[in-house]
């Protein structure tokens, strides 16, 4: 396939540092030597199966725990994304407020200049939301007079910019004398964020603690094949390698083992996640259908596959050129 | 070509192997390195290698101090010099032409320039149409064929040998210093080390003898 015609070799010169024939051949000879080192290692790869196996294994089982996290707390995210907009406040009305005198006090609150929306939800309609979603229906059928109390769902005024109004705007409802209870939605949001929050920072550092695992799973694994491989690696040296060159075909393995790893890895997160499945579609049925499983994205598997790949290769570098410091000739 | 100027060797276990050695070679010229066992031969060729550093003394090779030849100089520095064991230092598990072409392969040449290369190394010690073969496959003899024609493939100034003839029989031994007298013929700089006094003096050539880390008679 290489076609270079070679200058005619008439001066011998006497060959050093820059040696080598002209620079089309030797960008060849280089792009060559990369293309053995790739296909090598990955033949080196094969021929210890059970070696290469159990690391990969190893590798995808950290891989796979940090990004399935990750996927975890992409999910729930997604679903308090959801809450997000819910922020609005909730009047449960005394039960002797009658269903006119409700509505009667909705429509002072609608003239408010602080309030945005108020919905009413009497009675009957209370007891219909809960019985299709709660699940509990035949057993609310038992009952012989409905529990529930009207409720006022009140949706103020850009209520996110300014939290003092709010809180004002909560403290007067309170103070209604047909009030029993004002709660504010926004709470439990802001904790489960905060929950969240404190999941994700979680994720992160277990995914650092695992990412220094693959680096030094990988890195163990290519000590081992330098040492089998060392007598080799002694003669290049006595033959005049560069350091460059004896490390090249262990970060090519080192590539592979971490590729191998993310690919792996890959099937055991979307495994588990079609496991899960199933159930989370049917709590999701539950609350309205309004949540989709999240599996990794394109883009996030190749994040993935890089990672774990560059992780590999870190560690190969690491421990051959610590090695190669060790390791004189003779 | 090269150059010992009070070269001192000190290991903290067993002393100075090498006292005040100074010596100069030539270009093109081929000299023995004798002495009893433990005198220092191997030590002597490991510093030109840069496999050892020397403790005191300067050393020249080519033109270039060693003692100056900084970490990542070296690699560089052992492509000037063809080195060949006593023991072969094959890959047993290459072929001979990988072999002869690793040295070519890290100097990074092209392939049809290493194919060139190494069937003319191949025929300069008259192994052409071994190349497919396995080391263990061959004779003592033709193993040692194949470690100097690894050793000159990249067309080395000098040719350092260790024991090159340790573990053959007379006759091949004989051989292979016609190989090395060849190399010298166009213009190579060898340097042998052995203790076979016998074939030494056979050869006639220049005689450096050491005795207990110091050169008795050069």
């Amino acid at each position: 396939m290489r076609q270079i015609k070679k200058t005619p070799a008439r001066q011998e010169v006497r060959q050093t540092q820059t040696s080598g024939g002209d620079f089309v051949d030797k960008l060849h000879a280089y792009r060559d030597l990369h293309a053995h080192a790739l296909f090598s290692s990955l033949g080196r790869l094969a021929a210890s199966k059970f070696t290469s196996i159990m690391t990969i294994t190893v590798l995808a089982i950290a891989i796979s725990l940090a990004s399935g996290f990750y996927l975890l707390v992409a999910n729930l995210q997604q679903l308090t994304g959801n809450l997000e907009t819910s922020n609005r406040i909730s009047l449960f009305l005394k039960d002797n407020v009658s269903a006119a005198k409700a509505s009667k006090f909705a429509d002072s609150i609608r003239k408010k200049a602080d309030v945005q929306e108020v919905k009413l939800i009497t009675k009957d309609q209370a007891l219909k939301e809960f019985q299709t979603y709660s699940g509990f229906g035949s057993a609310i059928n038992a009952l012989e007079k409905n529990p529930l109390p009207i409720v006022l769902e009140v949706i103020p005024q850009n209520i996110l910019e300014d939290r003092q109004e709010f809180e004002n705007l909560l403290e007067n409802f309170r103070q209604e004398p047909d009030v029993d209870f004002a709660q504010m939605d926004m709470q439990w949001v802001k904790r489960l964020q905060s929950f969240m929050d404190m999941a994700r920072r979680g994720g992160m550092l277990l995914s650092v603690l695992l990412g220094v695992g693959v680096l030094f799973i990988t890195g163990n694994t290519i000590r081992l094949e330098l040492y089998n491989r060392r007598e080799e690696v002694v003669i290049a040296k006595l033959v005049g390698a560069t350091n460059a060159f004896i490390r090249r075909p262990f970060l090519y393995s080192g590539f592979w083992i971490g590729f191998f790893s993310g690919v792996a890895a890959w099937f055991i997160v979307t495994i588990m996640m079609l496991i899960l499945r199933q159930s989370v579609e049917k709590l999701s049925e539950l609350y309205d259908g309004a949540f989709h499983m999240l599996f990794l994205s394109f883009t996030e598997t190749l994040a993935m596959l890089f990672i774990s790949s560059l992780l590999s290769i870190s560690g190969s570098w690491i421990v051959v050129s610590f090695q190669l410091q060790q390791l004189k000739p003779e | 070509m090269l150059k010992f100027e009070n070269v001192s060797k000190y290991y903290p276990d067993a002393g100075d192997v090498l006292l005040n050695v100074s010596f100069y070679l030539k270009h093109g010229e081929m000299a023995f390195v004798t002495g009893h066992s433990g005198a220092g031969k191997s030590t002597l060729l490991k510093l030109i290698a840069i496999i050892e550093r020397c403790s005191r003394g300067q050393i020249w090779l080519d033109g270039q101090n060693l003692n100056q030849a900084k970490e990542r100089q070296i690699p560089f520095l052992r492509r000037k010099v063809g080195l060949i064991f006593q023991d072969y230092k094959l890959l047993q598990d290459r072929t001979v032409f990988d072999n002869i072409a690793l040295p070519l392969v890290i100097a990074g040449y092209g392939h049809p320039e290493i194919a060139r290369r190494v069937r003319a190394s191949l025929d300069k010690v008259g192994l052409l149409g071994k190349e497919k073969k396995y080391p263990p496959s061959l004779s003592g003899g033709e193993q040692q064929r194949v470690g100097i024609a690894r050793a000159v493939v990249n067309k080395p100034p000098m040719i350092l040998a260790d024991e090159p003839t340790g573990n053959l029989d007379p006759e091949l031994s004989a051989e292979i210093m016609l190989l090395f007298e060849q190399f010298q013929q166009v213009g190579v700089t060898v340097l042998i080390a052995s203790h076979d006094i016998l074939l030494v003096t056979k050869m006639n050539r220049r005689v450096l003898k050491l005795d207990h880390g110091q050169l008795v008679a050069s």
